[in-house]
């Protein structure tokens, strides 16, 4: 893989291969959360995009400086809105649960439910037409906390942690294919969510410029250790400077991907670890043991959910900029299952393996499937229909690649390149 | 009086007919998950991508029709294309099931993998798709555009408001009901569907009985085939075609299933509609049809919209929670485990 990376770095340049590696190392930690939900205990997650974008939304609440005045026009009406939200539907839980059942409850609940709606709305809607309408062009929404983005990380975390509770709370115990529709749907409406709430995220309008936790190109080009760096290795100030903000990522993201990677491994070492695989082998006989398999599966949902998230909230500091649109299921969900396949289920190693690997040959795919299509055509004249309407759709090859990959290591290597021990 | 009437019209334009036309759409593809889901038991994640397959086809035949000079009057070409598509698709789902899901039942897989191989496939049907045609919207509906003009309407009615029903509309209404006419005459009346349903409802005593397994399969696939082709084919005329589009319909469509009962296709019709009309009731702006029941002076100020359009997924999740919550296994009784 390292080689692999190098020859990168040879024949394309070392920028190319640098960013490369920083989404290898990402897409890595996105593996292991997924192998902490699939391999340690075959729950099918088909909404990793949904927890990703949690992370991306963290990222902006904790990092980026508070819009001056947002506060004051409706910060609290928004809050009190969804406070008011969370009130009406534990109040409706509260019902359920304490009364008996019958036609009262239901209208009870019923009644609770419509007024609680109305109220938010009231409080709400006014206070997020405040807040979008201060400076829409720049700001329009809230902004976040002005905090360390790295601390983003773990609030990342967090949010997607409580999203799969949720989840896992209503779907887990009910047959697997349950989990799958509705992580898928819960993604769905994260994205959607960040998409047109404004006042949070400035939807389609996306957030930009946020801060780092590595210095910019354009202070070390004019910072004096950094010149006296660059021109001891003989290299242009100037590309040098964003190959070594590269490298700065670069060892933040490889400490955390140890991180994870130790405390998974010794997670699945212990006999936590063997219970979950128990309970994935063999579910009857582990209940039959005295294990809630319920509950396990409960919480390694919500662990693996709160890795994505961490890997989520990574990817949106890498980048600088919230973009909602950019969130496609095809790339955040299935790409990272098919790196969980080919990388080996079960295999904390073979997840990071599998992360590096497909995400290597995504990237990749795209200039040889162009060169390959180039090459197929090459002797069609240069105004064919056929040949512009194949160049063209070269990048879609990406996706049927990675179908085959999928479907082929299922079906003759179903334990991935480094199987499960 | 008048504005009752107005109100009502102004409803059926925009509420009832949309929801009829897209209800029958859901229920379709619906109908299609469940009957994957009955005989060979997984949740099959490549139908919305399915659907897009057939419907590429069919756009693909349609637009050689046309080139040739072939049309139908005031009916869209596509409807001649549609069996051209229906064919294409199931031999693609025979081969798929050939290569890949006969591999798992012979080694009895969990269904977890079957989903997951389902993914594989949906991924290999994205590719080829976006690879043919492009991710691009295509509009194929040529012929008339309306059964009835809202404007005719208002004149004959001498009412301020009027319904508009689209050829589109009509036809996927129609279509639906042929479709599933046909289908239930199949299962309840043929042989063929017979064994099927027995199949469905208890494998090993099926067997036993000495229906063949492949056949029963084979079959599924074909039906399967016929009933996304369709309602992809209708859910394109009345709207448009674009790749990402019949993914996204995914959602709607497992909630419809489920909501009517996994494995239970009367169910998955039901469930169709329920999720139809609640999407498009919940996110509708009811600000004019108020300001006709209310007395004058009342007109409300905002748009009186429960939920923002952008939110039309949240509603088919949100009754597919409910349902998962209190009901798993649907309102009509289907397959629990």
């Amino acid at each position: 893989m390292a080689l692999l990376l190098i020859g990168v770095g040879l024949f394309q340049s070392w920028n190319v291969s640098l960013s490369i590696l920083n989404l290898c190392l990402i897409s890595a930690i996105m593996a292991l959360g997924v192998n902490i939900q699939w391999g340690y205990a075959g729950l099918f997650n088909v909404g990793i995009m949904g927890f990703a974008a949690l992370g991306g939304l963290a990222a902006v609440l904790v990092a980026m400086p508070p819009v001056e005045g947002a506060w004051s026009a409706g910060g609290w009406g928004a809050i009190g809105g969804l406070f008011l939200a969370f009130i009406s539907i534990t109040l409706a839980v509260i019902t359920y649960q304490r009364m008996s059942a019958g036609r009262t409850r239901s209208i009870l609940i019923i009644a609770i439910c419509v007024i609680g709606f109305f109220i938010t709305r009231s409080v709400f809607g006014p206070a997020t037409h405040a807040i979008e309408d201060i400076n829409p062009a720049k700001s329009g929404y809230l902004g976040g906390f002005g905090l360390p983005i790295v601390l983003s990380w773990p609030v990342g975390g967090v949010f997607a942690g409580i999203a799969a509770w949720v989840i896992g709370k209503i779907t887990l115990g009910l047959r697997s294919d349950y989990l799958a529709i509705a992580t898928l749907g819960i993604s769905e409406i994260i994205i959607a969510v960040l998409k047109h709430e404004d006042w949070m995220t400035r939807g389609v309008k996306n957030v930009v410029g946020m801060p780092r936790p590595v210095p910019f190109e354009i202070n070390l080009q004019t910072t004096e250790w950094f010149l006296n760096l660059s021109s001891t290795l003989g290299a242009d100030p100037i590309g040098f400077s964003s190959i070594f903000v590269k490298i700065c990522y670069a060892c933040l993201f490889v400490t955390m991907l140890l991180i994870v990677l130790w405390l998974s491994e010794t997670a699945l070492k212990s006999p936590w670890g063997r219970m979950m695989r128990a309970i994935r082998d063999n579910e009857v006989s582990a209940n039959a043991m005295g294990k809630n398999v319920t509950k396990r599966h409960l919480q390694v949902f919500v662990l693996g959910s709160v890795v994505v998230g961490l890997a989520g909230a990574m990817l949106t500091t890498l980048d600088g900029q919230l973009t909602p649109t950019s969130y496609q299921p095809l790339r955040f969900t299935f790409l990272i299952w098919v790196m969980v396949i080919v990388g080996g289920s079960g295999n904390n190693w073979g997840a990071v393996l599998g992360g590096f690997v497909i995400w290597f040959f995504w990237i990749e795919a795209e200039p040889l499937g162009l060169i390959l299509m180039n090459a197929i055509t090459s002797g069609m004249a240069d105004d064919n229909s056929l040949k512009l309407h194949l160049i063209d759709s070269a990048a879609h090859m990406r996706l049927m690649t990675m179908g085959l990959i999928l479907l082929l290591v299922l079906r003759f290597s179903p334990r991935g390149l480094l199987p499960e021990k | 009086m008048e504005d009752l009437l107005n109100a009502f019209l102004l409803m059926s334009n925009f509420v009832f007919v949309p929801a009829i036309a897209y209800g029958s759409q859901l229920a379709l593809g619906a109908v299609g998950v469940t009957l994957v889901y009955g005989v060979l038991r997984f949740s099959n994640f490549a139908h919305g991508d399915t659907m897009a397959f057939g419907t590429m086809v069919v756009i693909l035949f349609t637009w050689w029709l046309q080139s040739m000079g072939i049309n139908i009057g005031p009916l869209p070409t596509a409807l001649l294309a549609l069996p051209f598509g229906i064919i294409v698709t199931a031999v693609f789902l025979l081969s798929s099931d050939k290569l890949i899901y006969r591999f798992y039942r012979e080694q009895k897989a969990a269904p977890v993998i079957y989903l997951i191989a389902s993914v594989g496939i949906m991924f290999v049907l994205n590719g080829v798709v976006r690879f043919i045609i492009g991710p691009n919207d295509q509009n194929f509906n040529d012929g008339e555009r309306f059964i009835v003009k809202a404007r005719a309407m208002k004149q004959y009615l001498g009412t301020a408001e009027g319904v508009s029903i689209k050829v589109s509309q009509g036809l996927t209404v129609i279509t639906a009901i042929i479709v599933v006419l046909a289908l239930f005459w199949f299962l309840n009346k043929t042989r063929t569907g017979k064994s099927m349903r027995a199949f469905s409802d208890n494998e090993d005593l099926a067997l036993l009985s000495g229906i063949s397994p492949d056949k029963v399969v084979a079959v599924t696939w074909i039906l399967v085939a016929i009933l996304a082709t369709v309602a992809g084919t209708l859910y394109g005329l009345d709207k448009s075609f674009k790749p990402f589009t019949y993914f996204q319909l995914l959602l709607p469509i497992f909630a419809s299933a489920i909501v009517g009962g996994l494995g239970n296709p009367l169910g998955a019709i039901a469930g169709g509609f329920v999720i139809a009309f609640s999407e498009i009731m919940i996110t509708y702006p009811y600000k004019k049809f108020v300001a006709y029941i209310v007395p004058g002076d009342w007109k409300p100020e905002g748009l009186v919209q429960l939920l923002a359009t952008d939110y039309k997924f949240a509603v088919s999740f949100i009754i597919l929670v409910l349902v998962l919550l209190f009901r798993p296994t649907g309102i009509f009784a289907g397959k629990s485990v």
